[in-house]
Parts: structure tokens; C-alpha cells; sequence
């Protein structure tokens, strides 16, 4: 920089924290289109999250377990409660509801066929259950969604499991769509609706409006399944300890409980980012229901949003949770935003891991797209392949984790094998900062 | 005729009889007695069975629905038949809120009144509705038809698909992107087999039709607030 013409230094140029860059950009766009971002994913923004916690290992007062050889059991049983048919996975990694329409039927071929070899299950979204989508899922979840499309009770009798949505983690409190480019004659004719329009999805079911409502409407679904299959109910992560609660009163077999990190096909970008709370804010506080209830473990507990690695698997565990799930991670095993695809993500202004924009039906990956030419991009076999090779891999991470911990079983991680690396992470989850036996708010400190 | 004692008989054994029934049962007539206002009376039905509940009843009678004919002698409770397939459902009192709610098809005849958001989200059901309907009622109602003898309450059709709706009396409003359209021959021919289904003397003549604007079909910031 030049300094003035009297020869005196200028003072420097300082960009704004608070106008940065891309909010002044964001501005401009919308002061240009009066439209606000539309996008798909889970929030980006930095949130306290399972890297701020460490698992502190065995040591003199513990006893760890052979790394390869000794047995570390991971199989979870989901449903107990009620349920004449509960099921059992080998991995306590799930696949989340994504819908046919959000997604390919390619990539929801993919995930069934993956999830069916890793020894778990998938699960259906909104929208409705496809028969490529049965077919491939040896354990297959269905949606019970606000918008109801699809929703038949033949698919109901032919699900291994009903999760009943009560919201997400991108969205609490919000509804959906599916915009026009992505609605085909297949997807129109399964909506009910006209090709080429917007789809809605309510934000509220249309026949219940709390939980005494739920109760009785979880009464009708037992009723129409003969009490075999396991109820779910899921929410979004908003206020854990009182929802979790509520569910299990209206006759939740399962909770499901997904934070901000979590995806969702579309919504507007300022609810991902604005609503809704970080999964590790809201585990503890569903566990701490169930035990108040005196539920935790007979009512399961899944909890989602930003679960990537074996070792966030293995947190999860040890903060309470019986099973995880992942929808953003699969979708990346299967192709999302490879940079194979670089080129095309350009042209469609954006770049490899930051595309987001799944509701445009573009996807040059071929998964959130109901385009043919980009959808044979995506090999459905070759996609089943890749998403059991990284659960498995998830799956053994989160061995080698609790062997060190002397756990022979993943469910027996526990909160005493973590601590956190920032206050916000103790506070949230509950365990010691490092290097101290204190969190704030724990019972007992006046901090 | 089979005779299912709701003091004696529990809800689950009732309903399991019920949906034992295949397409060639002999058994092909119920009857309900002492309902009491329960749950989920003669919910997932799929045989072409006539069941007559001798009262009224709770949430959800005869929901989700196939094939069989459901005869309510009472009033009935809220989400009376809903997501119902195919099939007729006949409540000879009043419904409660969200009659018909998500019903892909078959009838859904209702003799007395229907509370608010009847038809809310129908798939492809017809709804009769002898006397009023409350508010909100076919709320984003995708396809089918609800037919109303007497008057509708507030912000009727809201944010509607494809639906029609017909209504005799007034119309206390409409919702968003729901007008009034042309009454067409090929309505009144329409709702003369309506009418005629769900056992109505009214004259077609008499009613409006109201229906989708469809502004918005897809999305615009001037329709976002």
C-alpha cells in the first residue's frame, strides 16, 4: 500500500468480523433477486461438536482390551419396548430418512444395498417407499411424514420399523419442498401431484397436534401393524430433555434425535444456520430424560447430525446413545461432492465440498437428481460397495476406540472415558474439561 | 352378522378380526357394539366387509381404510377416515376435526357436521359433508372432491393443489391461492353423482365451486409472506 503523498503511512484496511467477506455477499445477492438462499446440507457454521471431546484411553486404573483380537460386540437391538418384532443390527450405524425425489433412485438403491451388506438399515423419506428401495434394504425404516405423500398402509405393514417425524435437525419447526426441476412423472405420480410444480411438505402433521394426539396416533399405527414393528419418533434437536420425554409418553419405542449438523434436501439457509442446536448439546439432556424416566436403554435412543468417523460413533455411545445415524456422510461415500467432478461443480458455480445446492436436481454426482443422464453417473452397485466399506471402517474406528477404553462391547462407553477440550464441550456433554474433574453447571460447583 | 362387544372384547382383538378378513370372506357383516368413544375402531380394513359401530367413537375410526364399508351411527371422533384408500365411511352424526385427512380415496359421507380442516391434504378422496364444515378446511388439498351442503368457515382451501371444492351455503373465507371458479357442466354432472353417492337431496344448481388459483405452483418471494 502507498503511502499518502505527504510521504505519512495510510492507515490499514480492516475487513469487518462482523460484515465479512461473504455476508456482504450474501447482501448483495439478495438485494439483487429479493430471494432468499435456498440450499440443501446441515448447518456449516463451527458449532461445538465431537472433536472438542477426547476419549482418555486405559491407564494403570484401567484395563484396555487386544486391539485386533478380543471381541468388541457393536450389535444394538432397536424396539424392545413394545414392539413384537424389534430389530437387530450388527453396527449401531444407521442410515437416516432421505426421500426418493430429494435423492436419485439410483443413490437410494445404493444406500439399501449398502446398509443391507454393513448389517443395518435404511430408511425411507418423504414421499413414500419405492420398491427398488424395499428390495435392496434388508431393514427398512419408513418415514411417517406431515406431508403424508405416498403414505399407504400396505407400505406401513411391509416397513421393518415406523419412525414417525416430528421434525430435523436442519429445521425444527419447519416444513419442506421439493422444487419443481426435481418432480418427474414417477415422483408426481407418487406425490399426487401435478408434474413440474413445488411440493410442500407441512410442517405439522395434519391429524394430530401434541402429544396426547401422538399417543393415540401411535395407537392407530400399532393397531394397524399388529403391534410387530417398532415405533420411532423423531425430532429435531431443540429441546431435548422435554421432547425426549414427551415421546416416550406418547409410546415411542425409539427416539430420534438430530442436531443442527444435520442435512436436510432443501430449506432456507438462515433456519439451518439459525435453528436448532448442536447434537452435542442435546444428548446428554436426552439421556438424562430417560433416566428419569427410568427408560434409558428400554426406550433406544439414535442420535444424528454430523457423525462422520468411528470415533464420533464411539462418543455417542459413551454420552448414551444406543445407535447413531448418518445421511451427509453417506451421501459423501457414495460420491457427493467428489472432486472427480470438479469441473462441473465450477460451471455450476461452486466447487467440490462446498456444493449444496441439491435441490436444483443439477447433482453432477448423479445422487440428488432426478436428471437420467446425471442419475447413470451413479453405478448403484459400485455405491452399495463403497457405503459398507466405510461403515465398516466407521465400525472398527469405533472398536479400536472402546478396546482401549476395556470395553467389550460398544454400548459400554461411558461418559467417565471422555473429556472435553473447550468449556462449551464439557458444558454440553458433561464430562470434565482435560485435565480437571469439573464441568460448568455440574451438580455440586457453583459455577 | 358378527356381533364384537367393545365392554367384553379388547380393541386389539377386535381390530385383528377385523383385518383377518380376505377379499372372499363369507363374513362380510359387523357390528360394533358399546364403542364409548374409543381409539382406532376398525382401523386397516382390506376387504369389502360392512361394519356398523353402534356409537360413537374416538380418534381414527376406520383410518387408512380399504375396501370395506364403515357405517358410524353416532358422532365421530377426530381424523375419522384418514388417509383412507378406497372403501366408504358413513357418519351418520358430526365429525370432529381432520375428517378425511390425507385420504387417497373411496367416500367419505358425513351427515352432520364436520369440524375444522376437514379434508385437510386429501390425496384423492371424496368427502360429502351433509351440513357445515369448520375452518381450514381443505387445507393443501392435492386432488378429490369436498362437496359441503351448508357453509364453510374461515380461510377454506388454503394453499390448495388440485382439489375441487364445492360449497352450497357461504364461505366465511377463502384461503390463500383458493378462488372461486366456473361452474361447469361437466361439474354439475360431477357433483349430481356426489351428491347422489353421499345421499343429498341439494340441487347442484345451488352450489359454488372453488378451486387452485395456482399462483403458488412455484415458488415466489412475493407469495413467501
Amino acid at each position: 500500500m502507498k503511502d499518502l503523498p505527504n510521504g505519512a503511512p495510510r492507515t490499514v484496511p480492516i475487513q469487518s468480523a462482523t460484515f465479512t467477506n461473504s455476508v456482504n455477499a450474501e447482501i448483495r445477492r439478495a438485494a439483487a433477486t429479493g430471494i432468499y438462499d435456498i440450499r440443501g446440507g446441515g448447518a456449516k457454521r463451527k458449532v461445538p461438536h465431537f472433536d472438542d471431546l477426547l476419549f482418555l484411553g486405559a491407564s494403570i486404573s484401567r484395563y484396555p482390551l487386544e486391539g485386533y483380537r478380543e471381541a468388541c460386540d457393536t450389535s444394538v437391538m432397536l424396539g424392545t419396548r413394545h414392539a413384537e418384532n424389534p430389530i437387530k443390527l450388527d453396527i449401531p450405524i444407521t442410515i437416516a430418512g432421505m426421500s426418493f425425489g430429494a435423492l436419485s433412485g439410483a443413490a437410494k438403491e445404493a444406500l439399501g444395498r449398502g446398509a443391507t451388506l454393513a448389517g443395518t438399515s435404511t430408511t425411507t423419506g418423504d414421499g413414500g417407499m419405492t420398491p427398488e428401495e424395499r428390495g435392496h434394504s434388508k431393514t427398512l425404516v419408513y418415514q411417517y411424514l406431515p406431508s403424508r405423500y405416498g403414505m399407504n398402509p400396505d407400505d406401513l405393514r411391509n416397513a421393518d420399523a415406523i419412525e414417525v417425524v416430528v421434525g430435523q435437525g436442519a429445521k425444527p419447526g419447519g416444513g419442506g419442498m421439493l422444487l419443481g426441476q426435481k418432480i418427474t412423472d414417477r415422483v408426481a405420480g407418487m406425490r399426487n401431484l401435478p408434474k413440474g410444480i413445488d411440493q410442500r411438505s407441512a410442517c405439522r402433521h395434519p391429524d394430530w397436534t401434541g402429544p396426547d394426539d401422538l399417543e393415540i396416533k401411535i395407537l392407530e399405527l400399532r393397531e394397524l401393524t399388529g403391534w410387530k414393528v417398532p415405533i420411532y419418533i423423531k425430532v429435531g434437536g431443540a429441546r431435548p430433555y422435554f421432547d425426549t420425554t414427551l415421546a416416550v409418553k406418547a409410546g415411542a419405542d425409539v427416539v430420534v434425535l438430530d442436531g443442527m449438523q444435520g442435512g436436510t434436501a432443501a430449506t432456507q439457509d438462515v433456519f439451518i444456520e439459525h435453528v436448532g442446536m448442536p447434537i452435542l448439546a442435546c444428548i446428554r439432556e436426552a439421556v438424562r430424560a430417560l433416566e428419569d424416566l427410568g427408560m434409558h436403554r428400554e426406550v433406544q435412543l439414535i442420535v444424528s447430525g454430523g457423525v462422520r468417523t468411528g470415533a464420533d460413533v464411539a462418543k455417542c455411545m459413551a454420552l448414551g446413545a444406543d445407535a447413531v445415524s448418518i445421511g451427509t456422510a453417506a451421501l459423501i461415500a457414495l460420491g457427493d461432492n467428489d472432486p472427480r467432478w470438479e469441473t462441473e461443480y465450477q460451471a455450476l458455480g461452486t466447487t467440490a465440498g462446498a456444493y449444496d445446492d441439491w435441490h436444483e436436481g443439477n447433482d453432477p454426482a448423479g445422487i440428488s437428481t432426478q436428471d437420467p443422464e446425471l442419475e447413470a453417473r451413479l453405478d448403484p452397485v459400485e455405491g452399495g460397495r463403497r457405503l459398507n466399506n466405510y461403515l465398516k471402517v466407521m465400525t472398527l474406528e469405533a472398536q479400536t476406540i472402546a478396546r482401549a477404553c476395556g470395553k467389550n462391547k460398544l454400548h459400554n462407553l461411558e461418559p467417565e472415558d471422555l473429556c472435553a477440550l473447550t468449556m462449551e464441550a464439557a458444558a454440553m456433554a458433561k464430562v470434565p474439561l482435560a485435565g480437571t474433574d469439573w464441568w460448568p453447571g455440574k451438580s455440586g460447583t457453583t459455577f | 352378522m358378527q356381533t364384537i362387544d367393545m365392554d367384553t372384547t379388547a380393541l386389539r382383538d377386535l381390530n385383528a378380526a377385523l383385518q383377518a378378513q380376505a377379499n372372499e370372506t363369507n363374513q362380510t357383516a359387523w357390528e360394533i357394539v358399546n364403542p364409548k368413544g374409543s381409539h382406532a375402531i376398525a382401523v386397516g380394513l382390506d376387504a369389502p366387509i360392512e361394519v356398523t359401530v353402534k356409537g360413537s367413537t374416538g380418534y381414527y375410526c376406520a383410518g387408512m381404510n380399504k375396501q370395506a364399508t364403515v357405517h358410524v351411527a353416532g358422532s365421530a371422533g377426530p381424523g375419522v377416515a384418514e388417509n383412507m384408500m378406497s372403501g366408504t365411511v358413513v357418519i351418520e352424526g358430526d365429525a370432529s376435526q381432520y375428517a378425511g385427512a390425507t385420504g387417497n380415496g373411496g367416500t367419505l359421507i358425513i351427515k352432520g357436521n364436520a369440524s375444522s380442516r376437514c379434508g385437510i391434504s386429501m390425496k384423492g378422496i371424496d368427502i360429502i359433508v351433509h351440513g357445515n364444515v369448520g375452518h381450514m378446511s381443505a387445507f393443501m388439498a392435492q386432488s378429490g372432491n369436498l362437496v359441503v351442503c351448508g357453509d364453510a368457515g374461515e380461510a377454506l382451501g388454503d394453499s390448495i393443489y388440485e382439489a375441487r371444492l364445492f360449497v352450497r351455503g357461504s364461505v366465511k373465507s377463502l384461503g390463500a391461492d383458493c378462488i372461486e371458479k366456473e361452474m361447469r357442466d361437466e361439474h354439475i354432472s360431477m357433483l349430481t353423482e356426489l351428491l347422489a353417492r353421499g345421499g343429498c337431496d341439494a340441487k347442484p344448481e345451488d352450489f359454488k365451486r372453488y378451486g387452485s388459483a395456482r399462483q403458488l405452483y412455484n415458488f415466489n418471494i412475493d407469495n413467501a409472506y
